[in-house]
């Protein structure tokens, strides 16, 4: 923690912060029924998506999952683009065409939330072969879930990266649940990461609740990937508050889950380290929360006041050229 | 007879087919403990199990491998897939495994699997929750294919491909589940494979369709009855193999065929309808075979908007009905 400074360490806070309120907003849209489809929320699982792309610029890039709110607002999409596209509004930032799963922002290189679970290994490493062929220093992080380890496709990008040596860092979010079936059940191994060392890449795994722990890993491999030394997989085990999808019964969350979900929050945890410190004043931070509230509740009137796409819109961005 | 909507009529079936035949298992992500994410195995865990009805990682080509190898050794595995969007990882286990075994073992093996998986839009589900996936499926001989658009079809179609002896892919699409409710006798029937259902009679053209789209050809054929157009309206039920027959009598009989799909149109199965009709009725047309279906675009755009003027309706089949009707 020594190494960021106070602005740096409110700035991060402020990302984590707008990422809960983002989410809790959302669920609470979401129950209105004012948001056509579903939505997969990231809350509980903020210290993961900041602590990794805190190490990041625009330049690099990013694969995400269903569950992609926090990664967008991490790698520094605009929070009222997003919010319409939630909507399903014209001034979302894929024009309403894509919806809660499937956000994607060319400019911050974020290459996609993903309704297919390990859908984004593959790409990852494609985007990686490109750093490494233009001889850029452009990392690409590839974020995936607990559920989606067991997906083939995880397996042969992993495997890939490391025989290229690409400049790519697996972020295994293990929030204990792939949809409604638990970890323990569904994965062979007993920590993710220990499958790095089938593929012969580095393999950690961490406390994904603990922003500093997922700092400081996310931060290793991220090095190692810029220098050229190839890719890793970090793990990151933590929960989420909310189930699978927004209307999940949650069946499989016992109440002694739940109360330790509040234990290890890592917004609370977070805090409590910086005050604990002297880092920043606990002024700071309130300042920060109600910031983040107006700025959701911004959004929210943006993306209710914004348009419908039209018809036409159904048809358009197909091809480049029709021929 | 009790009334029951398409999602219980499937769980009905699953569980008869279940109580009378201990070879079949369920194989499918979230389908034990929580009974699918559409309810559709709701309770059969706990009544059969963890040996019958199987929580799988999300691993689509594991789940239809293993049900393949299991048929292969004489299981009768029903394996879910949550959405039909969700296939592709499995295509290879599909089409390169189970459709070919018998073939290429000279009939030494076969292949008694059957794939569930919901499919089209109507549920704001966007672009990878809202497919319709079957033409692909339908080039693929060795496969059948299956597509009920009601309570009484899916139960009896379900049971019919349980006790098929090849691999069924049946689609169930998911706009009906909670939305169409049926009679259906609480006696054991089935539903055959490879016959359509003529849904409506008329004399002025045939209407061919499946799945969702029953419903919305139905109501644009009550909407033409009005305008003194009689429009005979078919359910495919099964889309491979093609129930010729009952589609070429009745375009013979209308001499005017309409096709409607939520598919996109091209390489859809409306192209494989129309050139059987042109093979085989050519004579007998008396105006341009029509397809009324999703558009070319990659898959359904999230925007409310955007999947209404996706999706065919009752209003845009009329449309179109009419055209051909005064051609």
């Amino acid at each position: 923690m020594a190494e960021l400074s106070k602005d740096e360490l409110l700035e991060i806070y402020e990302c984590m912060q707008l990422i809960r309120t983002f989410e809790d907003r959302v669920s609470g849209l979401f129950a209105e029924g004012k948001l056509p489809g579903f939505v997969h929320l990231y809350a509980g699982e903020e210290a993961i998506a900041v602590g990794v792309c805190s190490h990041l610029t625009d330049d690099d890039f990013i694969t995400s999952t269903h569950r992609g709110h926090g990664h967008c607002i991490a790698k520094g999409v605009e929070i009222n683009p997003m919010m319409a596209e939630l909507y399903g509004k014209e001034t979302g930032s894929c024009k309403g065409k894509g919806g809660s799963m499937h956000i994607a922002d060319v400019d911050k290189g974020m290459m996609g939330a993903n309704g297919i679970v390990g859908g984004g290994g593959p790409l990852a490493c494609g985007s990686g072969l490109t750093a490494k062929v233009k001889g850029t220093d452009q990392v690409t992080i590839c974020f995936f879930g607990d559920g989606a380890s067991e997906q083939g496709t995880m397996h042969e990008a992993m495997n890939l990266a490391k025989i290229w040596k690409l400049p790519v860092v697996f972020v295994c979010e293990n929030n204990g649940f792939a949809e409604s079936t638990p970890v323990g059940y569904h994965c062979s191994a007993k920590d993710i990461s220990d499958r790095a060392t089938a593929y012969n890449m580095p393999g950690f795994t961490v406390d994904g609740t603990d922003f500093f722990a997922v700092h400081e890993a996310a931060g290793e491999a991220i090095a190692r990937a810029r220098q050229g030394e190839g890719p890793s997989l970090v793990e990151c085990k933590g929960f989420r508050y909310y189930g699978h999808f927004e209307g999940d019964a949650k069946a499989y969350y016992t109440e002694e889950m739940v109360a330790d979900f509040k234990k290890r929050d890592p917004i609370g945890k977070f805090r409590q380290g910086v005050l604990d410190r002297n880092l920043v004043s606990e002024a700071e931070l309130d300042k920060i929360d109600a910031q983040a509230k107006q700025t959701i509740e911004d959004a929210v009137k943006f993306a209710e006041e914004s348009a419908y796409p039209a018809l036409e819109e159904c048809l358009t961005d197909v091809y480049v050229a029709y021929a | 007879m009790s009334k029951i909507n398409v999602i219980q009529a499937i769980r009905d079936a699953l569980n008869e087919e279940m109580a009378a035949d201990e070879r079949v298992i369920i194989l499918g992500e979230d389908v034990g403990r929580i009974g699918g994410v559409f309810r559709a195995t709701d309770g059969l865990w706990q009544k059969y199990g963890d040996n019958r009805v199987i929580d799988m990682p999300i691993a689509e080509a594991a789940i239809v491998g293993a049900a393949i190898g299991a048929a292969l050794n004489g299981l009768r595995p029903v394996a879910e897939i949550q959405f039909a969007d969700y296939i592709h990882p499995a295509f290879d286990q599909i089409v390169n495994e189970a459709a070919k075994i018998r073939y290429r073992s000279a009939g030494g093996f076969h292949c008694p699997i059957v794939v569930r998986a919901p499919a089209g839009g109507g549920i704001h589900g966007a672009l990878y929750h809202s497919q319709s996936v079957e033409a692909y499926f339908c080039h693929a001989p060795g496969l059948k294919v299956v597509a009920p658009s009601n309570p009484y079809d899916a139960k009896g179609l379900l049971k019919a491909a349980i006790r098929n002896p090849d691999p069924v892919i049946y689609f169930e699409f998911k706009a009906t589940y909670r939305t169409v409710e049926d009679d259906v006798p609480e006696d054991d029937y089935v539903v055959p494979l490879g016959v359509a259902a003529v849904k409506r009679q008329g004399r002025d053209l045939t209407l061919l369709t499946y799945g969702m789209m029953v419903h919305e050809s139905l109501q644009a054929a009550e909407m033409l009855d009005k305008e003194n157009v009689d429009v005979e309206v078919i359910d495919l039920r099964t889309l491979l193999p093609l129930d010729r027959e009952t589609i070429l009598t009745s375009v013979r009989k209308t001499s005017k065929a309409l096709i409607v799909h939520e598919a996109n149109k091209t390489g859809g199965l409306g192209a494989e309808l129309a050139a059987i009709i042109s093979e085989e009725a050519f004579e007998y047309l008396d105006g341009p075979i029509t397809r009324v279906t999703g558009p070319d675009v990659p898959a359904m755009p999230f925007a409310p908007t955007l999947e209404a003027a996706f999706m065919p309706s009752s209003a845009k089949i009329a449309d179109a009905a009419r055209k051909l009707a005064a051609y």
